[in-house]
């Protein structure tokens, strides 16, 4: 962990009592530590989150089963959605942004170290008050505890008539108070990118991750915000007697769709563009060549943050638009799968002629390329309008949008645990269980998503308790449940690795990949004010410019 | 066709040949818009086929190819940066792709959303409700529920039945996957669809948006009729309740117990309408929108326990006494 | 460590990058006008829409007053923050209050045109689409005005306890562009409520 004193070698240095380092951790403003709360914070949900979807698979195996009933099975799927999206994977996404952005580019902290604080105990504090709900949720007539309306919460659904008690405004609220948190830390990344670079690193010499956490940054500004506005009209319906989302007063539930939406697609890309930058920082150094065409990365990046904003009615192709907002949609759609199509192209021609070394972090990496390659098509398969009329609400959405979020995220995120992990803690993770955990995890992975389109394309509809014997679904649920139990294995595989590494992994050096960015040219783990000069860079790769001083980049671009 | 075969060979239940099958296949259409549907997915699926093998291989082929070997790891290979044609050349060919994909799909839209209704088609309003279906042909003066009638249409002289869709409180979605895709029931927002069944049967489906805690007993059933079965159905269902003197005592039970506040018979004094039309309730197979077989033994469960079949449905209760219930499952079960 | 890399290349001449005060500022002003959309965009799918209830064109009547008073202020708050960079903190605390006395003025005439529309027109939020929309979007508005006038008003306070000099300006300057936020969005909403939505 970082360490707030400079060690001098050769003098023994007391251990702090218990309860100043968690006051010190508590209150600490460094980008390193609150990145590090981040993650602990994200893996926590990551768990607990897994062991809602386990439920959810339990009660799935066979048709009308009883493990759970209804009303339990409907807050399941409703809190591992919500939990997921916004209590694992935005804080681990968020806690890499903070630890990595300023190391690579030259800096000694964020822009704001105390909004950056506040940012991360606001997020937090939301997820601890969604989950209050289960304890705190009763209301009228014992409706209430946690939310089952689904993490979309469709109206009117969410009104007071049909959500009584107060398990939607625990949803309501934990979701708004976290969105701030997220609108900090996104003004944050933004303020420290643009005004923090160390002297000579222009903005075409930043790191590819730094750049996508830029674009993140601003997607999040535009995108969590109708969320936040959204939300604040549903607690005026529920509260003061509004009638925003009130059909009965001529209110529409399909704007609360439109809105919803609105900030839902651009989410996931702000969930898949941190993920695209771990790629574009680990597939070069495993294989030992460049990024392949950086400026049309970025470019690439900009135009998915622009066209991703113009896509959310894909998600409302049965609501009843008219055939020409169909079509409208269906275009948007299709177009933005060509600068992701680009993104992979480069990430395949950086590959491409290179010296791949299989270590697990590019292993990760690779996972993510060809399923991320399968979610993608699926996701183009949907944006045909006419198809999307049988698939949409059904397990082919579910399998699809699972595929990029753990096929792709999760993967593209597990890379960057095994990558980052030395820098941080000063150990090397275990690659021998790390291949454990990759390739248990892929069977696992496998075994429920691949299969899991089945059923969709069987007529099995999402969200649903149970299912009727003779449709056909049973042996497939039954192999997506055996799936999802491989895939618990592999984390758990996963937190073990963590947690025994940092006890007894092998003592990392500062740059164990041989890597040319930043954040490589300090110690394992940097000290607390990151560099003790503030270094100057020429290229792309200053460490590679280091290391083979006749053949620099700096003469290239 | 050739790829819907192909489609359809993993798929091990043929709906087509059995009429009470429980399929809910999309690649087994029998009707129209679900045939387009299938023909426009062959299609689709045929060209992200193509660039899935071609990516597929060109991943495979580095990982293969470019590994590093013992041989070469102390030297670094040729650091390339980039390459202008082959970004160019890699953007162009999925921009086509992305314009043929889409004048594809949207001929299929304006297909099936802007088709004219004809004059002979059979209308029928289906509102949505937690957890139920209301069905109503607004020109026949047919009011029913759970189990939707309509006639087969012969592709010489069509008969479509076209379906408006509304909803009594939150969002649903009406999906029979062999007849056409879904639609969803908005509350004020009313929707449109429709089908034109090819064979004669029963198809299967369910509510496909969710809706509240029973959203998976929402279930579909569409019996597609003959034109002479459908007329024959349709007179039964116009004419008012059976007024059998031998179960007066049920009926009496019925009108003076809360049943009517929420349930409408037509003929008495019952006109509730936030439960099932039980005017004609012994001519459907299914209760509880399908969520239970149309038996005497479960009709009685329903009345006096319905947690016990549908738990979280909005029936309740009735806490009848033996002697009442008997009675009045006397009476309904005259109501044919 | 680090002292390898910066021995590499020299360090360029000028090395200037924006300041992160005005580029927070920005971002956040992006975020807020993304909110202020959304109610925007539901105030005008809503116009026409009430089922019952008064209408815009029976009850509204269009503060022209107000609206020059806190369009002033944009002027004033201009003004005085630009008398700071020439370190005259006299003219600054003057413009400064004036500042606040008109965005203060906006907030009492929103006061009473709502306490008008409630007490003698019968609407309120819950009255109708346009009860909803309207105090939502003008609510907002004025929550982001009180915000505005708090921090002006901190300021105000440091000011004259002689803490606010030239060296202070830049920040001065960013709380000055988000107080011109809050004045362009009330040139929408205006527009919107007061022109459009009639």
């Amino acid at each position: 962990m970082s360490s707030n004193a400079i060690t001098i070698p050769g003098i023994r240095v007391e251990g702090k009592p218990w309860l100043e380092a968690l006051h010190e951790w508590v209150t600490t403003v460094d980008h390193k530590r609150l990145g590090i709360l981040y993650i602990i914070y994200g893996l926590g949900f990551l768990v607990v989150g897994g062991v809602e979807a386990l439920i959810i698979r339990i009660q799935l195996m066979h048709s009308h089963n009883d493990f759970v009933s209804p009303q339990t099975f409907n807050r399941m799927f409703t809190m591992h959605g919500t939990t997921m999206i916004f209590f694992m994977v935005m804080p681990v996404l968020f806690g890499f942004a903070n630890y990595l952005v300023p190391l690579m580019i030259g800096a000694r902290d964020m822009a704001f170290p105390r909004l950056n604080a506040f940012s991360f105990w606001l997020s937090a504090f939301g997820g601890f008050l969604l989950y209050f709900s289960f304890l705190g949720g009763s209301g009228l007539y014992g409706a209430g505890n946690a939310p089952d309306v689904g993490w979309w919460a469709y109206a009117p659904l969410g009104a007071r008539a049909f959500s009584p008690g107060h398990s939607t405004d625990y949803w309501t609220l934990s979701l708004l108070v976290s969105g701030f948190g997220s609108i900090g830390t996104a003004i944050n990344i933004i303020s420290t990118v643009l005004c923090m670079r160390c002297p000579g690193m222009k903005l075409g010499r930043m790191p590819l991750l730094v750049w996508l956490y830029l674009v993140m940054g601003g997607m999040v500004l535009i995108a969590i915000t109708p969320l936040s506005a959204a939300q604040i009209m549903l607690l005026i319906d529920r509260y003061v007697g509004g009638h925003f989302f009130d059909t009965q007063a001529g209110g529409s539930a399909v704007l609360w769709m439109h809105f919803f939406w609105i900030f839902g697609h651009p989410e996931v890309y702000v969930l898949v563009i941190p993920a695209f930058g771990f790629l574009s920082e680990i597939i070069p150094v495993f294989s030992r060549k460049p990024i392949f065409g950086y400026p049309v990365m970025v470019a690439a990046t900009v135009a998915i943050g622009f066209v991703s904003l113009s896509v959310w009615a894909h998600h409302m192709f049965t609501v009843g638009m008219n055939s020409y907002a169909n079509s409208f949609f269906a275009i948007t759609t299709m177009a933005v799968g060509i600068p992701t199509g680009i993104k992979i192209f480069n990430w395949i021609g950086t590959m491409w002629g290179g010296r791949i070394q299989f270590k697990v972090p590019m292993l990760f990496c690779i996972g993510f390329l060809f399923q991320f390659l399968i979610a993608g098509l699926t996701g183009i398969i949907q944006a045909s309008v006419p198809v999307d009329w049988q698939l949409s609400l059904s397990y082919f959405v579910v399998a699809h949008f699972h595929y990029v979020i753990v096929g792709g995220i999760l993967f593209a995120t597990f890379g960057a645990f095994y990558y980052w992990y030395p820098k941080v803690t000063g150990r090397m993770l275990s690659e021998r269980l790390g291949k454990w955990h990759f390739w248990l995890f892929v069977i696992g992975f496998h075994l429920t998503f691949d299969v899991m389109h089945i059923p969709g394309l069987l007529g099995m509809p999402r969200r649903i308790y149970t299912y009727e014997p003779g449709r056909g679904w049973d042996t497939l649920n039954l192999i997506i449940s055996i799936g999802a139990f491989i895939q618990a294995i592999a984390i758990l595989v996963f937190v073990w690795n963590l947690i025994r590494s940092y006890f007894t992994g092998a003592k990392a050096a500062n740059d164990p990949w041989d890597a040319w960015t930043l954040e490589w040219s300090t110690s394992s783990p940097p000290p607390a004010y990151n560099f003790a000069t503030i270094p100057v860079v020429a290229s792309r790769r200053p460490l590679w410019d280091l290391k083979h001083p006749e053949d620099p980049d700096s003469r290239y671009e | 066709m050739q790829s819907a075969a192909f489609l359809s060979c993993f798929v091990t239940i043929d709906a087509a040949a059995d009429p009470t099958s429980t399929a809910t296949n999309i690649f087994a259409p029998q009707s129209t818009p679900a045939r387009s549907i299938l023909h426009l997915s062959a299609f689709v699926l045929a060209i992200t086929g193509i660039i899935f093998v071609v990516v597929f291989t060109l991943l495979v082929y580095a990982i293969a190819k470019f590994r590093a070997r013992s041989a070469n790891t102390n030297s670094e290979p040729a650091q390339v940066y980039g390459s202008t044609q082959i970004e160019l050349a890699w953007t162009i060919i999925p921009v086509l792709i992305v314009v043929v994909l889409f004048m594809a799909t949207a001929r299929v839209i304006h297909a099936m959303q802007d088709a004219p209704e004809p004059t002979n088609a059979v209308k029928v309003t289906v509102i949505g409700h937690q957890f139920w279906w209301e069905y109503r042909y607004p020109e026949l003066g047919v009011v029913t529920a759970n189990e939707l009638h309509i006639p087969v249409s012969d592709v010489a002289h069509p008969t479509p039945t076209f379906l408006q869709l509304l909803s009594a409180d939150t969002d649903h979605s009406f999906w029979i996957p062999e007849l056409a895709g879904k639609t969803d029931l908005v509350p004020n927002h009313p929707n449109r669809m429709w089908m034109d069944p090819e064979h004669t049967g029963v198809f299967v489906g369910q509510c496909a948006q969710y809706c509240g805690t029973q959203h998976a007993k929402m279930l579909l059933r569409v019996s597609v009729d003959t034109p002479e079965d459908f007329a024959r159905w349709i007179r039964e269902q116009q004419r008012p309740a059976v007024a059998d003197e031998r179960v007066a005592a049920g009926r009496r039970v019925f009108e003076t117990t809360a049943c009517i506040n929420c349930h409408a018979i037509n003929g008495t004094v019952a006109n509730g309408r936030f439960g099932p039309d039980l005017t004609h309730l012994m001519s459907r197979t299914t209760i509880a929108a399908g969520a239970a077989p149309n038996t005497s033994q479960n009709l009685r469960l329903w009345i006096q326990n319905p947690e016990a079949i549908k738990r979280g449905s909005l029936m309740p209760a009735m806490q009848l006494s033996k002697s009442d219930l008997d009675s009045l499952m006397g009476y309904l079960e005259t109501l044919r | 460590m680090s002292a390898a890399a910066s021995s590499l290349s020299e360090i360029p001449q000028a090395w200037t990058l924006p300041y992160r005060g005005k580029v927070a500022m920005a971002s956040l002003i992006v975020a807020e006008s993304a909110i202020f959309t959304i109610f925007v965009v539901a105030y005008l799918f809503y116009v026409g829409k009430s089922l019952t209830g008064p209408t815009p064109r029976e009850v509204l009547e269009t503060p022209i007053f107000f609206t020059i008073c806190l369009l002033s202020s944009s002027l004033t708050v201009h003004f005085a923050a630009k008398s700071l960079e020439r370190n005259n903190r006299r003219a600054f605390l003057t413009l400064w209050s004036l500042t606040i006395i008109l965005g203060s003025l906006f907030l009492f005439g929103t006061g009473r045109e709502w306490y008008r529309l409630i007490y003698e027109h019968g609407l309120t939020i819950a009255t109708n689409l346009f009860g909803t929309t309207y105090y939502s979007l003008v609510g907002l508005h004025a929550f982001h005005v009180s915000a505005g006038l708090i921090m002006l008003t901190v300021v105000l306070v440091f000011g004259l306890a002689g803490r606010v000099d030239e060296g202070q300006s830049r920040r001065v300057d960013v709380l000055a562009l988000y107080w011109h936020f809050v004045d362009a969005v009330w040139v929408v909403v205006f527009t919107v409520v007061y022109v459009l939505g009639r």
